[in-house]
């Protein structure tokens, strides 16, 4: 299989006014292309060549560092740009809506759970809404690019919802105030995606 | 009266009260120039942020995590000695605290060139020239994933060595694999370059070799040798 760069689902400025349109289109067509270039440069250099990368994050600790660093910024950016979309936002319906309840008590204390872990990620990370293995929600970060899909992962699952929280994800408009930044991401969650790859787990 | 004198007595006394309660060593420091002096090179408005936001609270998490504990009359690289033994919230503050003060001397306006003396001679014996030291310090800085420094670091053996850390970690924590005295460092979060050179952090480390204080360096590195 050969590794295609994603298209962006939608316009640099759609996430305006809560994402900007310049963060938009620095963060896909340098900083998400550069991962993808040299995750495919670093994948050539080893027998994985053409896995799909769900399959090389199983490895991922027995593979060279820049597979894990590009790989994983290459998924990561992926999934947080469908996570996303214009006009959205809002609360999660369904079997979704119904787990984050059982599992955090509330829609806003779950936010409040997913926030705390995108605040305190110390220096560069994600945040993470994840399925586990027993189809139980759970709420993570994890540093740099890395992410719950690797086997080097604290909190192994399976991420729905991504946040990214490096610098350059808002720095031209947020700067220091990464909470602001958090706030913001939650008028453009697209629910409908997040809560497709939930039922998809489930029906596994 | 008498009531009066009580109270005035009482509260004339409250500062010596106060004062027995040492203040902490631990101080934030000026920044040594304007926001921006350093114009073309680094910006005022990152520097302005860089100091007055991201240092100013590396330093106001350290002081209140610490606040009422011995760490307080601990000089730094006392408490990065042992800072294996510290909680998150005091190894990131601290480093990030410490790092920054470090990386404001290690820069001025009209600043630049080459080192000279001793410095100037140990690293052409150790890099062959300053300019393959240049290209393996700004490699170091560009192969950082994520946020982190690199550094000009004395060995316990006199010699020098290029190492980066990453988040807020440095050379004299106990949590480093290759410690040292760092004499010289440069900043690799994207918080330090995003707002003019973005996804460029080449063009910023270049940038940085214009103004960098090599008095400083070379003063650090005198007293480094000293220690040994």
């Amino acid at each position: 299989m050969d590794y295609q760069f994603p298209e962006l689902p939608y316009a640099f400025n759609a996430l305006e006014p809560h994402i900007d349109a310049m963060t938009m289109e620095i963060h896909y067509t340098k900083h998400h292309k550069t991962y993808f270039d040299k995750f495919v440069a670093a994948i050539k250099e080893t027998e994985m060549n053409g896995a799909p990368l769900e399959e090389i994050f199983t490895h991922v600790s027995k593979l060279p560092t820049p597979v894990r660093n590009h790989g994983g910024g290459l998924y990561n950016h992926t999934l947080f740009w469908e996570s996303m979309a214009p006009n959205a936002g809002g609360a999660p319906t369904g079997k979704l809506a119904d787990a984050i309840n059982v599992k955090y008590g509330s829609f806003e204390e779950f936010k409040a759970k997913f926030n705390d872990a995108a605040a305190n990620r110390f220096g560069s990370g994600w945040a993470w809404l994840s399925v586990k293995a027993d189809n139980s929600l759970c709420v993570c970060s994890s540093a740099n690019q890395d992410n719950p899909l690797m086997d080097t992962s604290d909190c192994p699952a399976t991420p729905i919802l991504g946040l990214d929280v490096w610098e350059h994800a808002y720095y031209l408009k947020f700067q220091n105030r990464r909470p602001d930044y958090i706030s913001a991401f939650w008028n453009v969650v697209n629910w409908e995606v997040v809560q497709a790859r939930y039922e998809s787990i489930l029906n596994k | 009266m008498k009531k009066i004198l009580v109270y005035l007595v009482v509260f004339a006394a409250i500062p010596f009260a106060l004062k027995a309660q040492k203040e902490s060593i631990h101080k934030f420091a000026p920044l040594p120039y304007a926001y921006d002096a350093l114009e073309p090179y680094i910006d005022k408005m990152t520097m302005e942020i860089h100091y007055d936001r991201h240092h100013r609270a590396y330093y106001n998490n350290f002081a209140a995590a610490i606040k009422g504990t011995d760490l307080e009359q601990t000089p730094m690289v006392a408490i990065f000695a042992n800072i294996s033994t510290q909680p998150a919230a005091i190894k990131n503050n601290a480093g990030g605290y410490w790092n920054h003060e470090m990386f404001w001397n290690c820069m001025k306006p009209n600043g630049g060139g080459v080192p000279l003396g001793k410095l100037g001679d140990a690293i052409n014996a150790t890099f062959g020239s300053f300019d393959n030291f240049r290209k393996q310090f700004a490699e170091a800085g560009v192969k950082r994933f994520g946020s982190g420094w690199v550094w000009l670091v004395v060995g316990a053996d006199g010699k020098l060595f290029i190492n980066s850390t990453a988040n807020q970690d440095n050379p004299y924590m106990n949590t480093e694999e290759k410690r040292g005295t760092p004499i010289f460092c440069l900043d690799v979060w994207e918080h330090a370059y995003y707002l003019k050179y973005q996804n460029k952090r080449a063009d910023y480390i270049t940038a940085f070799w214009n103004v960098a204080n090599w008095d400083f360096v070379q003063k650090l590195y005198a007293e480094a040798l000293v220690k040994k």
